[in-house]
């Protein structure tokens, strides 16, 4: 394995782990702070019972979220540290906004977590509310700085150094309020679904528990309108890709050939004709540059790539039907735990949020390969000249396998332990 | 002052709220591993219920210290996270590792594995301060220089770190870490038993902060250009920091030898920024030695004045969430 090989392959396994615990860690708060919110209302212990033990979930994937983030953020400069050196000052505001962002979710999920006894009711569910927001706010602030990477703003390009340079700029780049977007949803719908689907599947092995019931409507009250606007992120992305990152779109198409009117790849060689010049650009003619367009060294892995955008697609229409499917049911007033196929439908979902995300993930930074920066700094010269990274990539590899697997037992157990098993 | 100046010297300040703030929580995982006698269950319970509601907001001035530097001075930034590959990949398994293991005991549930989850709460107390301090001890004797393509792994990766004065830095950082968990310990104990076990134990770390100073000074590379750079950069008022220090390390030792522990909280802390601050007056202007100045490493004027901004309305969001933090949590008992 070389060295970039490894540097790439340690940044893959630090997102992709820390993902699943930011993605938790903005939709999380908002559960708990429902269900504390109907226990304050309606006053049914039910709901102070879920906030708790959704708020004992939250605390153990907060703190696991807390330090993989912390890995990352220096992982920027010992794996990428010219990336940092050349990008550093103009990229590195919404860094900041961050750090103060995760400030204020980490002070607020203290007091909530710890306060119960401590703090009024009302300021209670006020700090809940805080670390929604401001989890929220991190995530979107980091998309941004992701975002800049894709298509590049607020400076000029001399003899390899950027100068000219307004961070506000970078930080309004044509990919932020897609990207931010997407994330910001894809957090809803994969942990709305996931606490959703542990408790249909629970349901569906005792279909009388009001706890259950109770929780499986919150988690698809946060996961089913997020995963059913999606798709419609989705749209404002992909043409957006379309626009500024041709490139990336004809890898996730797998479209070698220029062409007009270029048909959609749905998978198992069925195409649409004409879909992707009308998905991308809304119009069925429209030209859609192909890979021919750029020379064969600045292709990203293209099966990879494509692969991965087709199993994002695949998960996230799977999610926005579900969502489609328990919003007639709520609309027709049928009760959810009556409808064994639809529980199995939503037990099936729990992963899916997430496998969708980390895809998607997938082929945005395939995508963008060769490069760092896109047309400024390719990867292969941002990496450190450190030797040896297959050393702290497998040590990172075992720590984070171990820590997931302890995560899971622990989770297990908080759900298998509850009386309402 | 240039205003590059100025964010160095906000860096400084989140630095400093880091090792007041999150090095008292890792010097807490130190008192957890030490922990013995009649009460030795007792104080890890005080320990852990110290930490519980804080940590995590504690530790987010690291993350702050870092953006900072990566955002203001990225080419310090780049030559740090180079030449101390090793130590920082280090610092950051201690930081997962401390941070995993203290939620899982103190959410786990089972007796058998909580005991297992405390040891390595303690053990990567102990071990990631002394690698932090190993990494300022690294800048401090100007061994962080800029990569020459000819020189080996060892010259390049391993010679700025692992020297007898890095390390001797290290064991002052522990050493600082425990001293300030053991002062503020005895606020929060609820009983004069307890409270007396902290009280000893400060005592002791405060003997060990002067051991390890005096062998970090024995350590020095005096005879580099480094150490002459330094002393040449040396402020005339430098004399009067070191009399501050020292009144604040005697104060220390005299409250806590007088059960004063409020006062002994304050000179402490202050004896511990003391320190810290001499370091940074005595690198001034250099971010790193011997040859890396604050203005050098600066980013554009326009990206110094936008996080300039930032940091003032994060301050305004900030010092009254962390007051009512620490109001909340720290109010009653001290």
């Amino acid at each position: 394995m070389s060295d970039l090989l490894a540097a790439r392959s340690q940044m893959a396994v630090s997102l992709a782990f820390h993902i699943v615990f930011a993605l938790i860690g903005i939709a999380m708060p908002v559960l708990m702070v429902g269900a504390e919110r109907r226990w304050r209302t309606t006053g049914n212990p039910i709901y102070l019972d879920l906030a708790k033990r959704w708020a004992r979930g939250t605390a153990i994937l907060f703190a696991v979220g807390a330090v993989s983030g912390t890995v990352l953020s220096f992982e920027l400069g010992l794996l990428w540290p010219r990336f940092m050196e050349l990008a550093g000052s103009v990229i590195g505001m919404p860094f900041s906004l961050e750090g103060f962002a995760f400030f204020t979710e980490a002070i607020f999920l203290g007091v909530y977590l710890y306060g119960w006894e401590k703090v009024s009711p009302r300021a209670h569910l006020v700090a809940g509310v805080l670390v929604a927001v401001s989890g929220a706010a991190s995530g979107i602030f980091v998309v941004i700085a992701n975002a800049w990477m894709n298509t590049p703003t607020g400076f000029t390009l001399v003899d390899g150094r950027l100068t000219d340079i307004d961070p506000i700029a970078a930080m309004l780049n044509p990919a932020a309020f897609p990207q931010a977007l997407h994330m910001t949803l894809a957090a809803y719908a994969a942990t709305g679904f996931a606490v959703a689907g542990i408790h249909a599947f629970l349901l569906l092995k005792n279909r009388t528990s009001a706890f259950h019931r109770h929780a499986l409507a919150i988690g698809l009250l946060v996961g089913a309108p997020a995963a059913v606007l999606q798709p419609l992120a989705g749209d404002l992305m992909a043409r957006h890709v379309a626009r500024h990152q041709p490139v990336k779109l004809a890898a996730m198409e797998a479209l070698y050939e220029t062409q007009a009117g270029a048909p959609l790849k749905v998978g198992f060689g069925v195409e649409i004709p004409k879909g992707l010049s009308l998905l991308a650009f809304h119009d069925r003619d429209a030209v859609v540059r192909g890979l021919d367009a750029v020379p064969r060294a600045e292709w990203p892995n293209v099966p990879l790539v494509h692969l991965s955008f087709q199993v994002m697609v695949a998960l996230g229409s799977y999610l926005a039907l579900v969502g489609v499917w328990a919003a007639w049911l709520a609309w027709r007033k049928q009760d959810f735990a009556a409808r064994r196929r639809f529980l199995w439908a939503v037990a099936i979902a729990t992963p899916c949020g997430f496998l969708a995300t980390e895809a998607g993930w997938m082929a945005t930074e395939l995508g963008r390969q060769p490069w760092v920066i896109v047309g400024v700094l390719k990867t292969a010269d941002a990496v450190t000249p450190m030797p040896g990274l297959i050393v702290p990539f497998t040590v990172f590899t075992l720590l984070y396998c171990a820590l997931a697997a302890i995560v899971t037992w622990l989770l297990y157990r908080q759900i298998v332990r509850s009386p309402h098993a | 002052m240039t205003l590059a100046d100025l964010l160095a010297g906000v860096i400084m300040v989140a630095l400093n709220a880091y090792v007041l703030l999150g090095g008292a929580d890792f010097g807490g995982g130190v008192w957890d591993l030490l922990a013995r006698g009649p009460r030795k269950a007792r104080q890890r319970v005080l320990i852990e219920h110290a930490i519980g509601p804080v940590w995590e907001a504690n530790h987010v001035w690291l993350i702050l210290a870092v953006v900072l530097l990566f955002t203001c001075f990225p080419s310090a930034f780049a030559r740090l996270a180079i030449a101390l590959h090793v130590p920082l990949t280090l610092v950051l398994i201690g930081i997962v590792l401390r941070g995993s293991a203290f939620t899982f005991r103190s959410y786990g549930g089972e007796q058998e594995q909580e005991k297992y989850w405390g040891r390595v709460f303690a053990v990567a107390s102990l071990v990631t301060p002394v690698l932090l301090g190993v990494a300022v001890g690294a800048v401090a004797s100007g061994a962080v220089t800029e990569l020459t393509p000819d020189s080996g792994f060892v010259a390049a990766y391993v010679a700025p770190w692992v020297a007898p004065f890095p390390f001797a830095v290290g064991l002052f950082a522990l050493a600082c870490f425990a001293f300030l968990a053991a002062v503020y310990l005895t606020l929060e104990a609820e009983d004069d038993d307890l409270r007396e076990d902290f009280r000893g134990r400060a005592i002791g770390a405060g003997v060990l902060v002067f051991v390890a100073a005096a062998l970090g000074l024995l350590l020095s590379p005096p005879a580099s250009p480094v150490g002459a750079k330094l002393v040449a950069a040396f402020p005339p008022w430098a004399p009067a920091l070191h009399l501050l220090t020292g009144i604040a390390a005697v104060s220390a030792f005299v409250a806590l030898w007088k059960r004063q522990y409020r006062a002994a909280r304050i000179a402490a802390a202050a004896q511990v920024s003391l320190i810290l601050w001499g370091w940074g007056i005595a690198q001034f202007p250099y971010l790193l030695p011997p040859d890396l100045t604050i203005s050098e490493a600066a980013a554009p004027a326009v990206t110094l004045r936008l996080v300039l901004g930032a940091v003032g309305i994060g301050a305004v969001l900030l010092f009254p969430s962390l007051y009512y933090l620490f109001k909340v949590f720290k109010g009653t008992r001290g």
